[in-house]
This record gives C-alpha cells, structure tokens and sequence, in this order.
C-alpha cells in the first residue's frame, strides 16, 4: 500500500529552459542507474529477506526513490518547458521530441529506453545488498558527471541533494548487509542464499 | 496576494524540512530499532509534521486525501500538482481554489 503526498522531496523551480540538459538528466529517471530502476529494485527485493530490519530499509529506501523519480521527471519536464522549434533543433533534443514531444519517458542519455535488466532480483538477500550497495556508488558517481556538466543553480541545487541520498542509503545497506551477516549462522556464513534453502538436505551436507 | 503566496511556499518548504528529518530518522531507525534517542527525535518531529499538514489543509489545500478538509469542491484536485512552476498561471481560473497562487476568490481559509 502507498499514499501519495501533493508535493516534492526537495523543491524544483527552474526558470529558464534547457533542452541538452534535460537529455542528459532523463537518464536519472529511466537510465542504467537512475531513480526507475532504483526504485523496482529495491521494492521487488523486498519479499527475499528472512530480516525485518532489511525489508523495512528496502521498502523506505524504495518508497524515497519513486520520490526521487518525481523530482528527476519534474527537473526534466521544467527544463522542456517553453521551448522554441529553434531550441529544439540547435540542441540534438529533435530525436526525443520525435518520439514523446515533451512528455517524460524512462531513457538513458544515449536514448536506450529503460528496461528491467538493468536491475536485478537474485532471491539471495546477500547477492542483493551488495547489488544495492553498487548501485547507490554507481548512481552518485552518474550524479556528479550530471554535475560537471551543468551550471544552472536552479538545477544543481536538487541534483546535489539527490546525489547526497545515494551517499546515505549506502550507508543504510552497509548496515542492513552488516545486520544480514550476523545472523547467518557459522555453517551458511560463506554459502549464503539464506532467502531459500538454508536448510535444504542436498545429500551432500556433512551433518 | 503574493504575500500570501510567499507564506504558502514558507509553509510548504517547512513541511519539507521537517519531512526529510523524519525520512532520515525512519531509515536510521531500520538498522537501529532499539535507539530510543531517535525515537524520542521521531516522535516529536511527526507530531509537528502531523499539525503542519493540518494547517496546510486548512490554509491552502490538503497535501494528502486523508487531511482533505471539509470544503464544497474537491481541493484535492483543484489544487497544483508539484511540478507546476508556481508563478505558471492556471488555465481554468475560476476552479483554480484558494490555495493556487495565482487566485483570490477569497473561498476557503480556516473554518
């Protein structure tokens, strides 16, 4: 279940129009690393975890990035805001406005549209935080290229805020990979996959 | 006019404020379940952002369904969406409510 609230996580105003940054931010919202994929990821690894503690950060952390989501599309959409044929033409934005005008849709910058690959769900709650810790260094490390690239304080402000979330739910997935592996027992420390068969008799167990 | 938009946007960025300290403590509070400093630091943040959605129902229009008050039309609706810019005028003025910045039919208010 979920609620809506009417407003932003961080506020958005900008001002003026900006078609080649817009290109470059969508890839937040649907690209390899952003806001979409973030979001599946965490809430669809949710159901693989024995621990409350690491299902409550999934779903928190989760429940964040669909907010995160709004923020970049709302970036993107004040950005294609108003703007000229002229605009769109100088820029290189006429291959997406081909396809969407300026509606928002989930793409890289390089224009690959967003797909479920670009995330995973191993049913292994090890194998996912150390997916989930990467990711986060990953979206951080695409936050400060979108950085070097622009200028506008209006944008800026919210893409720094955003990229300061990915530096905190690194650290809250540390924890909850910390929290996982001390209880994993002395037997699976080194096998894992706890969310499946962590007393499964293969015919091959010593015990 | 733009005074009482200006104090809207006060009200809504302190909204913000107060709702990321409660986003952080909630995520600390996954990994940290028995710290009860910052349980005392939640609870005393989300009776302050509990009120201030209140106020903002009644003032403006409501943030969630659930504080929507008791009003003739469905403010929910009427009211902006987040990513509008906030000087952008409304095309359908006369259903803009009260808590739009950019109108002021005088409806709503506290009641």
């Amino acid at each position: 279940m979920w609620s809506y609230e009417k407003r932003l996580q961080f506020p958005v105003n900008i001002k003026n129009p900006n078609a080649k940054l817009a290109q470059v931010i969508i890839s937040q919202y649907g690209g390899p690393d952003g806001e979409m994929g973030a979001s599946m990821r965490y809430l669809s690894q949710r159901y693989a975890t024995p621990y409350r503690e690491v299902a409550g950060v999934l779903t928190d952390i989760g429940t964040e990035e669909l907010a995160h989501l709004e923020m970049v599309a709302t970036i993107v959409h004040q950005l294609t805001r108003n703007l000229s044929m002229e605009e769109i033409k100088a820029s290189g934005f006429a291959p997406y406005y081909t396809d969407h005008t300026v509606g928002i849709w989930p793409q890289a910058a390089g224009g690959i549209p967003f797909n479920a690959c670009e995330f995973q769900s191993k049913g292994d709650v090890i194998t996912d935080l150390f997916e989930d810790m990467a990711a986060e260094q990953k979206a951080r490390t695409t936050y400060d290229n979108i950085l070097r690239l622009i200028d506008d304080p209006d944008v800026c402000e919210p893409i720094r805020f955003l990229r300061q979330r990915e530096i905190i739910h690194f650290q809250r997935f540390g924890e909850a990979l910390r929290i996982t592996q001390d209880r994993l027992n002395e037997k699976n420390f080194y096998a894992f996959n706890p969310g499946f068969d962590t007393v499964a008799d293969c015919g091959c167990n010593n015990n | 006019m733009s005074n009482n938009c200006s104090e809207q946007n006060r009200m809504l960025k302190d909204i913000s404020i107060i709702d990321f300290t409660l986003v952080e403590l909630t995520q600390y509070l996954d990994t940290h379940p028995f710290d009860t400093q910052a349980m005392e630091y939640f609870n005393h943040y989300a009776r302050i952002k509990n009120q201030m959605m209140q106020d903002f129902a009644c003032r403006y229009y409501p943030l969630t369904t659930d504080t929507s008050t008791d009003r003739k039309e469905w403010n929910w609706v009427l009211s902006p969406m987040p990513w509008e810019n906030v000087n952008d005028p409304y095309p359908l003025a006369d259903s803009t409510p009260n808590g739009s910045c950019n109108n002021n039919s005088g409806r709503g208010g506290y009641r």
